[in-house]
């Protein structure tokens, strides 16, 4: 799950580590009055949306009256903003965050992170802050420290100077490094994050450390222990089909062809969604019915899918195994007869009573399209999209 | 012969008093699996499936030496219970549970790396030794003894891979599902260097996915150390970045992690990487003497 990043100041504050002030504004009215209220002659204003590359984006903007306050404000809230993260359809933006401006010398990058090949928690620094990592990464790697961490011994003060020589900060600042890190690594283990980013974090003109964007990405299979974090959910970010799968335990994602597909298991349905895209079809999304197939769920996967308009054809891939394929076949009947089914729907049984499944669906008088196999059922549905 | 279980294999099952260790106690053993006891804490001395409860793992363990355990315990509850069956000096520990908060797997992994003991998983199927033991939820029929070790991130793609082996007569010398969590036990790298060293097996099946980079790393090895024909497959060419696919570990960040980096990795060291997951079997066959 992500927050905003006024969220994720006020978090990273709480936990000791220095952030410029600000304030919060819906309307354009309140924008002028927090404003005024932080008594500056400029602010940053900083339209909230869950999502990367708003600078660029022209989500980001310094102003120096109250009247530019006005207009920028007016001309973001309520708009969709589209940065290279969003997709074309971009992140709506119903809030922004009016900063004091900051004067500063240098930026840098830090993060903490789950480092999947090491098996640790790390921080990665950088003193070239304020642009992509993952570009500093690729063409100047020596510019990046990683700081491993063992959770079992928690984070050392050694490791905290570490990074604050490699900054080369001196004096009072190598002591705010070592708070701004110890500050971070408590946010992760006491909220459950499952990344924390500053970038940048700066030094400012009179040396002190600021953290002047901030992003936490929280670890969604320990969010139910965190009712705090939880309340900070802005479902708006979101998209709406995705979460209503939530609600059903439907695993959806979507995507921009226009072949519907319902399987069971997270690699079968990534492998279905291949295997359509290889027959010359577009897969209309990913979607994993789970474990536990039942009427109810098929039924939900169904009108999911069939809101997407763009879909033409639905590509059904069920692999039976503790599952009974019989009863998932059943569950189908119910489905298409409850959402009134008028697009052609390929079905694939495999595994446990399949044969069964197939003779329900014969027998049912529903014009469902039954598969032999995977490598035809994918043919068949990239036709009939097609309209063949 | 075969990897890590065979049918001396003693297994118990923590969770055994739930639905889902109920269920799967019940198909493990009717496949013929040697399930020797189970275990939840506060239900101790009950009797369930003609199998006594313990209230701990080590309880379990002095009684019955068993040397497996299967853990259906709810996700919250889950690292708990695969520290407990380490300390117990349980060999193989099969996770099958689903949405365990990252945190608590690198503890389980910290305390894993000076361990004699093994994890599968989490968010796995488990693994099994046709025609022996069954510790997971695969379903036992489609299986078929044989000569193909098969190595996986996914259950239901597993199953594609080992129906496929069945059709065409190769049969299976052990399956295994690693997981689909991007922190979880044994890695590719690990199984398939078992593969490698056991006599029965004569070829490898290789099913992996977007996200992290195991399948690279298992590249640099095969291309030192791996003799027997390996067949691969990637799922999630049409993946979108930044888009976690159902697996918390299936997901494309900065760039890395993406299908056709994994499939070139592969290729490079003599990995046959099928494109299309229905070719997996097939190709096996025609890759073997």
């Amino acid at each position: 799950m992500n927050i905003h990043e006024y969220q994720a100041k006020q978090i990273l504050s709480d936990y000791g580590i220095p952030v410029p002030v600000g304030k919060l504004a819906s309307t354009v009215e309140e924008a002028k009055q927090c404003a005024q209220m932080l008594e500056r002659n400029a602010w940053v204003l900083k339209a909230q949306i869950h999502a990367g590359g708003r600078g660029q984006a022209g989500g980001v903007h310094v102003v120096d009256s109250l009247s530019k306050i006005a207009e920028v404000s007016h001309q973001l809230l309520g708009t969709r903003l589209v940065t290279k993260q969003t997709g074309d359809k971009g992140l709506p933006v119903n809030s922004v965050w009016i900063e004091e401006t900051v004067a500063l010398k240098r930026e840098f990058y830090l993060s903490l992170l789950v480092e999947r090949v090491s098996e640790k928690l790390v921080f990665i620094v950088s003193a070239a802050g304020g642009m992509d990592i993952e570009e500093v990464a690729l063409k100047t790697p020596e510019k990046i420290l990683s700081v491993e961490v063992n959770l079992i011994v928690g984070l050392q003060s050694y490791q905290c100077r570490r990074v604050a020589y490699a900054l080369s900060l001196k004096g009072e600042q190598i002591r705010i490094m070592e708070r701004i890190m110890r500050g971070m690594y408590q946010v992760f283990i006491e909220k459950d994050a499952s990344q924390i980013e500053i970038n940048p974090l700066v030094e400012t003109e009179s040396g002190n450390l600021l953290a002047l964007d901030a992003k936490i990405t929280f670890d969604d299979n320990a969010l139910s222990g965190h009712s705090d974090i939880l309340a900070l959910r802005d479902w708006e970010q979101e998209d709406i089909k995705e979460n209503k799968a939530q609600g059903f335990g439907l695993n959806y994602i979507t995507l921009s062809g226009n072949i519907g597909c319902m399987v069971n298991g997270a690699g079968l349905a990534m492998a279905t969604m291949d295997l359509v895209k290889l027959k010359g079809g577009e897969p209309a999304n990913f979607l994993d019915v789970g474990g536990e197939a039942t009427a109810a769920r098929v039924t939900e996967a169904f009108k999911i899918i069939l809101s997407d308009e763009q879909v033409k054809a639905i590509l059904v891939n069920i692999f039976g195994g503790i599952v009974q394929c019989d009863m998932i076949a059943e569950g189908l009947i119910i489905a298409i007869q409850e959402v009134k089914m008028t697009i052609p729907i390929v079905v694939r049984l495999e595994g446990t009573n399949a044969e069964l499944g197939r003779q329900l669906l014969n027998n049912s008088g529903l014009s469902v399209i039954a598969a032999e196999d995977l490598e035809t059922a994918a043919m068949k549905v990239v036709d009939y999209a097609e309209g063949i | 012969m075969s990897i890590l279980i065979n049918q001396s294999t003693k297994v118990i099952c923590q969770g055994l008093t739930g639905k889902q260790g109920l269920f799967h106690s019940q198909q493990a053993l009717a496949y013929g699996t040697k399930v020797v006891a189970g275990v939840t804490p506060g239900r101790g001395g009950e009797q369930h499936l003609g199998l006594t409860v313990f209230d701990s793992v080590q309880d379990a363990v002095d009684l019955t030496a068993a040397d497996a355990t299967m853990i259906y315990v709810p996700a919250p509850f889950a690292a708990d219970a695969i520290l407990e069956a380490e300390e117990a000096g349980i060999k193989v520990i099969v996770c099958i549970t689903e949405g365990i908060p990252i945190l608590h797997m690198l503890k389980v992994k910290a305390v894993l790396e000076n361990s004699d003991s093994v994890l599968i998983g989490p968010n796995c199927p488990g693994i099994i030794t046709p025609g022996e033991c069954k510790i997971g939820i695969m379903s036992g029929d489609i299986h078929l003894p044989g000569r193909i070790g098969i190595v996986s991130r996914s259950g239901t793609l597993t199953y594609e891979a080992v129906k496929q082996t069945t059709q065409q007569g190769l049969g299976q010398s052990t399956c295994v599902g690693i997981g689909g969590d991007p922190i979880h036990g044994l890695r590719f790298i690990d199984v398939i260097k078992l593969f490698e060293e056991d006599p029965v097996t004569e070829g490898i099946v290789m099913v992996g996915e977007i996200g992290g980079s195991e399948e690279e790393e298992v590249a640099d090895y095969i291309a030192d150390h791996v003799s027997k024909p390996i067949v691969g497959y990637i799922a999630g060419i049409t993946a979108p970045p930044g888009k976690r696919m159902g697996h918390a570990g299936a997901i494309i960040t900065g760039g890395k992690g993406t299908a056709e980096g994994k499939i070139a990795a592969l290729s490079a060291v003599g990995v046959d990487v099928v494109r299309s997951p229905t070719e997996i079997g097939e190709r096996m066959k025609a890759r073997l003497p």
